[in-house]
């Protein structure tokens, strides 16, 4: 680590001169219309939005990555277990689904953690592999006897269109706090495996754990519906439809010189925006000044030489359980934020690639260590990755422009969405070797 | 009680898939052991270079098929192998010369390392889209079983059914003799003590006069000849799709660990192991059951898990190991 974080300091004009070229970007991409932009502020404000929870995951990856050196390979399940939070919280609750099973589902679960923390109790108790064998057998069945008639049961109920649990109908901002619970519940559990060994394991662990909490989500009818997708998640904002009927909003919207329809969309993404934004600073305020703490101060001692802070009394791996656990946290909370956003809960759209693979992107462009530089990467990334969708044909387009018309062509003309992985990746390669601090460094 | 057809009943659903897959993941875990040991890092590209190695040998066994070339009851696949294996050890050489090499005369954290190869990792994911697309390939030919269902049921007279797809028999085999060529090689050639030298002591091996990047380029070529092998044998026995070569990437990092990282006896006893318990925890043991047991009608399937999570099996079996020997059955490298 040490031999990547060269002492120079940066100029301190570099943050606020991508800030400015990020900013006119989005103004670009709002008002001018040709090959490159949309010229639609509709668009501009969907991208923004987007990278501004991608910008809170980065936050969250930053935090372990940056300030501890854990490498979680694991953040689309994080960021998926967040996002059942408001399919959980603040859906209204389904009819009927509570009396078919829900006690007993409950009593499953608590049984089947029971069994778990039981099992833990007898090894410490007795180092008796087979007694705890046989206590993990009793409570599996005993769990899956609890479960399947539980589960058969809620799925029945309306299977057309419900079959889940149903929400608990609280208002949507709230699950965004409870995703974060979930996603460092998850972390707690995974950290206290796999930190303390190699720093190898917990990326691999964290991988595994991610496939499977996809897994849960696309195969667990009762919770989400699975792959039959949740749709009509509560807004904390008001709806297009609402604010295009209301004749004050409109006579708002042709003062600016916007058609109702435009400045629904915009009012809503406004909206939204502010809503990140707050939750957006308030991390960056807490994560900043936890930095500036003695206990940042520890933080960076650790990574800096783990050996020297563990000679200096410090418990290693006590604080980098702590630190996975707060980021896993405000992945979780991101998670649950682009539900919100999207209103849709889809377990199929988590794909490693874009969920996982392209935060880690985003904080090594931006500069790992550094909250500005974390929240500047993924926006710009992000911004990136979206147009490079439209750009990419484009430029395939205008390359083989003089090719001959024929398979080759066309297969290169169809294969330009690829060219994103490998555009990708060597961003993430070339950074990580010719700027290794990103673009905003840490101080 | 009816153990003969309860025997053919395990055999056909549990002992030859999880057989089969066993030696793939075995081969898979060889690969990464191997480059443990001597790079010293996890190399999460691994299952999407064995996805490329894969497609250059599917669009050459194209050619070959369309040249009229073709192996009688083998696929032809086999005939295109070398051309997989080659492309792919070309594609890692350059990829070493260009992202790792820099890292490893720095002598970065190993951290670092296995982060470039999240970045290969990417590049090899785009590299096999832009080849052969998302979609999934089948490439085989040849004869299809060795046993039949029905032909088993005219020679035995039970009840029960047993296949043998000629897929699987080749796996086997061809595991065999590649696991017997790489541990001569590592036994009994030059170039093998060499890297088992370096692997052990690296300062050690550099005072003996072992050059390292001659070490390092062998294993990279070994690492890109077993990949592709596991590669295309898992795509004979499944089809071809690139996703699921990035998800099988779990169970191989599993096996490699229960084994032991950088031992490639524990890498293969891994690969079987991850796979038999895989395949036991998903199998519907009723029908089984219903043999050994006439006239016991257990309410559900017997099935502990459901197939859509095996995933969890190796993430099980990889936790275990973590908590109480994470150096590996076999004792492998705990840097």
């Amino acid at each position: 680590m040490s031999s990547n974080r060269q002492s120079a300091s940066a100029s301190p004009w570099r943050a606020p001169i991508v800030f400015a070229i990020l900013a006119a970007l989005f103004v670009l991409e709002g008002t001018v219309r040709n090959g490159m932009f949309s010229g639609s502020w509709n668009t501009s404000l969907a991208i923004l939005n987007m990278g501004l929870i991608s910008a809170i995951t980065a936050l969250g990856v930053n935090m372990q990555w940056g300030y501890a050196g854990l490498f979680n390979v694991g953040v689309v399940g994080f960021l998926a277990l967040g996002g059942l939070a408001p399919v959980l919280v603040s859906l209204p609750p389904v009819q009927g689904a509570w009396s078919a099973g829900g006690p007993r589902l409950i009593l499953s679960l608590l049984v089947g953690l029971g069994t778990l923390a039981l099992a833990r109790i007898v090894y410490a108790r007795t180092r008796r592999g087979l007694l705890v064998a046989l206590v993990l057998i009793a409570g599996f069945v005993a769990y899956r006897w609890l479960f399947d008639p539980a589960v058969s049961a809620i799925e029945a109920n309306n299977a057309a269109s419900a079959g889940n649990i149903g929400g608990l109908g609280l208002p949507v901002l709230l699950s965004w706090a409870v995703g974060g619970a979930f996603a460092a519940a998850a972390a707690w559990a995974i950290g206290k495996v796999a930190l303390g060994l190699r720093s190898d394991y917990l990326a691999i662990a964290t991988l595994g754990i991610a496939e499977i909490i996809v897994a849960v989500l696309r195969n667990e009818d009762w919770l989400a519906r699975g792959v039959k997708n949740i749709t009509s998640i509560p807004r904390p904002v008001p709806y297009e439809i609402d604010l295009q009927q209301n004749p004050a909003f409109v006579d708002f919207a042709t003062r600016w010189g916007f058609s109702a329809a435009e400045a629904s969309g915009i009012w809503v993404k406004l909206c939204y925006m502010s809503l990140f934004l707050v939750v957006l600073l308030t991390i960056v305020l807490l994560a900043e000044l936890a930095l500036k703490s003695p206990w940042g101060r520890m933080m960076r001692a650790i990574r800096d030489n783990e050996t020297a802070a563990e000679a200096m009394g410090k418990d290693v791996t006590a604080r980098h359980l702590q630190v996975f656990i707060l980021g896993s946290a405000v992945i979780g909370v991101a998670g649950a934020m682009m539900i919100t956003l999207d209103g849709l809960m889809a377990p199929t759209s988590y794909n490693p690639l874009r969920y996982t693979f392209l935060i880690w992107v985003m904080v090594i462009v931006g500069g790992s260590g550094n909250n500005w530089g974390a929240i500047l990467g993924a926006v710009l990334i992000w911004f990136l990755w979206i147009k490079a969708e439209v750009w990419g044909p484009n430029l395939i387009g205008l390359l083989v422009g003089p090719l001959p018309d024929g398979d080759v062509k066309a297969h290169l003309l169809g294969s330009a969405p690829h060219m994103r992985f490998i555009a990708m990746g060597a961003v993430l390669l070339l950074v990580l070797r010719f700027a290794p601090r990103g673009l905003v460094p840490e101080k | 009680m009816d153990i003969l057809n309860a025997l053919v009943a395990f055999l056909n659903f549990v002992f030859i898939p999880a057989a089969a897959y066993g030696a793939q993941l075995a081969l898979g875990a060889l690969g990464v052991t191997l480059i443990y040991g001597i790079l010293r890092f996890s190399n999460f590209a691994h299952g999407d270079t064995m996805a490329f190695g894969t497609a250059i040998t599917i669009i050459a066994t194209w050619g070959l098929q369309s040249l009229g070339v073709s192996l009688g009851p083998l696929p032809t696949a086999l005939l295109a192998l070398p051309i997989g294996i080659a492309g792919t050890a070309l594609l890692v050489l350059a990829t070493d010369r260009v992202v790792y090499r820099f890292y490893r005369v720095q002598k970065a954290a190993p951290i670092i390392f296995v982060m470039a190869s999240v970045g290969v990792m990417f590049v090899m994911n785009g590299l096999t889209r832009l080849l052969i697309g998302v979609d999934e390939q089948r490439f085989d030919d040849g004869a299809r079983f060795l046993i039949a269902v029905r032909d088993f049921r005219e020679w035995t007279g039970l009840a029960e059914g047993l296949a043998l797809r000629s897929t699987q028999a080749l796996t086997v085999i061809v595991t065999v003799i590649v696991c017997a060529a790489l541990f001569w090689f590592l036994n009994r050639t030059k170039g093998g003590k060499a890297m088992r030298a370096y692997s052990d002591n690296e300062d050690l091996a550099l005072l003996s006069g072992i050059d390292p990047e001659k070490v390092v380029r062998m294993t990279w070529i070994i690492a890109a000849a077993l990949m592709t092998i596991a590669g295309v044998l898992y795509g004979l026995d499944k089809s071809f799709r690139p996703f699921n070569y990035f998800q099988i990437l779990l169970p191989i990092f599993a096996a490699a660990i229960v084994g032991g990282l950088g031992n490639p006896i524990g890498a293969i006893a891994g690969g079987f192991l991850v796979a038999f318990s895989e395949v036991a925890v998903t199998y519907p043991w009723v029908k089984i059951a219903g043999y050994l047991a006439p006239g016991w009608e257990p309410g559900g399937l017997l099935q502990l898990l459901g197939t859509e999570y095996k995933f969890a099996v190796s993430f099980v079996i990889l936790i275990v190991v973590l908590l109480f020997r994470p150096t590996g059955l076999f004792r492998g490298k705990s840097v």
